[in-house]
C-alpha cells in the first residue's frame, strides 16, 4: 500500500546510516563509557567467589617466579652470569605475564561474549580493547611488587626519567601488541577455534624467544659462535616483546646491579622501530577483524 | 494536506532488494573434509534465507512481521539491526534503533541488578547521562526495586525478564524492534508492556514487531508484511496478514 516509487524522495539517502557499518577502533572512544564498564565488570568478577581473590595475582607469578629462579638460577647455574638474578627474572616475567593475558584474553574476547555478538550491535573491538585493559590492571600489582622489591634494593637512588619512560613505553609496546595479535587471532578464534591453540602455542615460545630467563648477550654469543649473519641478533632484538623486556631491565635491573652484560645495542632507536612494527600489526590486526566483522553473529 | 501526507511518507526503514544466504557446513574438521572430498560429497549448502527483498517502513508506522518458521523473519530483524550484513543490496535506517532481541543477553549473573542496569543500557548505546536520567524510571517499571542490589543470578527468571525488558525499553529510540519477547512476565506486567508500546506509536516512533502473538499483533500493529521463504507475499493490513499466516 505505502510503497513508493522512490522511497528517498523526500529524504535524501545521504540522511540514512548503515545498521553494523563499524568506525573501527575509532569506536573504542565513541563508546568509551561501555568501555569503562566492561573494564569494571572484567576486574571485578575475576575472583568473585573466590576466598583469596586478590592474593591468587601475586601468587600465581611469584609461583612462576619461584620455579624459575629455583631451577634455572641455583640448579643451571645462570645466576653466576647474571647478577642479582632474581630482579632480572621478575622484571622480565612481569612483562611476558602481561603479554600472555592480554594476547589470551583478547583472542577469546569475541567468542567468550558469543550471545551478545549474536543478538546486539556493538563494536565487537570493544570486547578485544577491555581485555587487554583487564590485563594491564591485574599487571600493576605485580609491577607493585617489583618496585618494593627494587626500592628495598637501592633503586630510589638512581632513579631517573629515563627510567621511568621506559617502564611507560615496554608497557605500552606489550599492550598494543597483544591487542594487534589478539584482534587478527580473536577474528579468525569465531571461524576457526584452532586459533585459540595457535596462542597457546605462541605464549609457550613467547616465554624463551625473549632474554627473560637468559641475557640477550648469551644470543649474541651463540650466534658468532655458529658463525650465523648478524642480523639475525638484530631480528631478534626487534620482537616487541624482546624490546619491552630490555626496556624494564633497563628500568629495573641496571640501575640496581653491578653488571657487565652491556644494554643492548640501540635500545632507544630500536624502541621507535619496535613500535612502528607494533603499529603496523595493530593495523593488519584492524583490517582482519573489520573484514571478519560481518560475518560473527551468524558464524558463531 | 500534502504536507501532512509528506509527513507520513518519510521512511525510516528501506530495505533495497536484500538476499542473505547462509552457508551450511557439513564437513567439521579436517578429517571430515578429506572424507568428504574422497567420497565426492558436498562440503557445503546453501541456504537462501532472503530473496530480494524491498521494504519500505515510514516513520511512526507500527509494521508487524508474520510468517511461519523458517520465513526470514528474524534474518530481517538482524539485518535491520546491524548484527548481521546482507550479501546483496541495502538496508537503510534514520535514527538510532533499538532492539528488543532476546533481552537480556548483555547481563551479567554475578554484578548486582543495579550494574547490571547500568551495563546493559550502555550496550544497547546509552550514555552515561541517559541512564543516570533514567535509572529510576527503569526500576519503577521493572518492579524489583527491593532486590535491585542483589546479585542477578539469585533473580528467579520471571525478574530477571522483566528487568531486562525494562532496561530495553527505556532505550532512546527512534525505531523499535521486537521479537518475539511480548510473553514476557505475568498478566499485569504484560499489560504495563503494551501500553509502553502504545506510547512508543502514540510519539511517533517506528515499531517493526515480529509476533506469533496474533492479538498482540492486532492491537499494536497498523499494517502487516508476510515472509514467506525469504520473499514477501503480502504487504498490508494486518487483518489480510492473519488471514493468509492462519490460512
Amino acid at each position: 500500500m505505502s510503497q513508493i516509487r522512490d522511497p528517498f524522495a523526500l529524504v535524501p539517502r545521504s540522511s540514512f546510516d548503515v545498521p553494523g557499518k563499524a568506525g573501527g577502533l575509532l569506536d573504542v572512544f565513541r563508546w568509551h563509557y561501555l568501555l569503562r564498564l566492561l573494564v569494571r565488570t572484567g576486574v571485578t568478577t575475576r575472583y568473585r567467589n573466590s576466598v583469596l581473590g586478590w592474593t591468587w595475582s601475586y601468587v600465581r607469578p611469584a609461583a612462576q617466579f619461584l620455579v624459575f629462579w629455583v631451577v634455572l638460577g641455583l640448579f643451571l647455574n645462570l645466576e653466576r652470569g647474571i647478577p642479582n638474578y632474581a630482579v632480572y627474572l621478575f622484571s622480565g616475567i612481569v612483562v611476558i605475564n602481561l603479554f600472555s593475558e592480554a594476547f589470551k584474553n583478547a583472542t577469546t574476547s569475541i567468542v567468550g561474549n558469543a550471545p551478545l555478538v549474536r543478538k546486539v550491535y556493538l563494536p565487537r573491538q570493544l570486547f578485544a580493547v577491555s581485555a587487554v585493559i583487564v590485563a594491564f590492571v591485574h599487571f600493576l600489582p605485580q609491577v607493585g611488587l617489583l618496585l618494593v622489591v627494587c626500592l628495598f634494593l637501592g633503586w630510589i637512588t638512581s632513579i631517573s626519567i629515563l627510567s621511568v619512560l621506559a617502564i611507560l613505553a615496554g608497557a605500552t609496546l606489550v599492550m598494543l601488541f597483544a591487542l594487534g595479535l589478539g584482534l587478527l587471532f580473536g577474528a579468525m578464534n569465531v571461524r576457526y577455534r584452532d586459533a585459540e591453540n595457535i596462542v597457546e602455542l605462541l605464549l609457550l615460545l613467547a616465554t624463551w624467544a625473549s632474554p627473560v630467563l637468559y641475557s640477550w648477550v648469551m644470543v649474541q654469543d651463540a650466534i658468532t659462535e655458529l658463525g650465523w649473519p648478524s642480523w639475525l641478533l638484530e631480528l631478534y632484538l626487534l620482537n616487541p616483546i624482546t624490546q619491552a623486556v630490555e626496556l624494564f631491565h633497563f628500568a629495573f635491573w641496571y640501575p640496581v646491579t653491578q653488571t657487565t652484560i652491556p644494554i643492548p645495542p640501540a635500545l632507544a632507536l630500536n624502541t621507535l622501530w619496535t613500535f612502528l612494527l607494533t603499529v603496523a600489526i595493530l593495523l593488519i590486526g584492524q583490517a582482519v577483524f573489520r573484514r571478519l566483522e560481518g560475518r560473527f553473529a551468524q558464524d558463531l | 494536506m500534502s504536507s501532512q501526507i509528506a509527513a507520513e511518507m518519510r521512511p525510516s526503514i528501506v530495505v533495497e532488494d536484500v538476499h542473505k544466504t547462509f552457508t551450511l557446513n557439513h564437513a567439521f574438521s579436517l578429517k571430515d573434509t578429506i572424507v568428504s572430498w574422497i567420497r565426492r560429497r558436498k562440503l557445503t549448502s546453501q541456504f537462501e534465507a532472503l530473496k530480494g527483498l524491498d521494504i519500505v517502513i515510514n516513520e511512526g508506522e507500527s509494521v508487524a512481521i508474520l510468517g511461519l518458521n523458517g520465513s526470514g523473519k528474524s534474518t530481517l530483524l538482524k539485518l535491520v539491526s546491524g548484527v548481521m550484513q546482507p550479501d546483496g543490496g541495502s538496508v537503510l535506517t534514520r535514527g538510532r534503533v533499538a532492539g528488543l532481541i532476546e533481552v537480556g543477553a548483555g547481563f551479567h549473573p554475578e554484578l548486582s541488578g543495579r550494574e547490571n542496569v547500568f551495563l546493559n543500557a550502555a550496550i544497547l548505546g546509552m550514555s552515561r547521562k541517559e541512564i543516570e536520567a533514567r535509572y529510576d524510571e527503569i526500576v519503577a517499571f521493572s518492579e524489583i526495586e527491593p532486590f535491585i542490589d542483589q546479585e542477578v543470578k539469585h533473580y528467579s527468571s520471571g525478574m530477571f525478564m522483566r528487568l531486562a525488558f525494562s532496561v530495553a525499553i527505556h532505550v532512546e529510540l527512534d525505531i523499535l524492534l521486537v521479537d518475539e519477547i511480548l510473553s514476557v512476565g505475568d498478566a499485569p506486567f504484560r499489560e504495563k508492556c503494551r501500553t509502553k508500546f502504545e506510547e512508543l506509536i502514540a510519539a511517533r516512533k517506528t515499531l517493526v514487531v515480529v509476533s506469533h502473538d496474533m492479538d498482540m499483533v492486532r492491537e499494536l500493529c497498523a499494517r502487516a508484511i508476510v515472509l514467506n521463504k525469504g520473499d514477501v507475499i503480502y504487504d498490508g493490513n494486518v487483518e489480510g496478514a492473519i488471514a493468509i499466516v492462519e490460512g
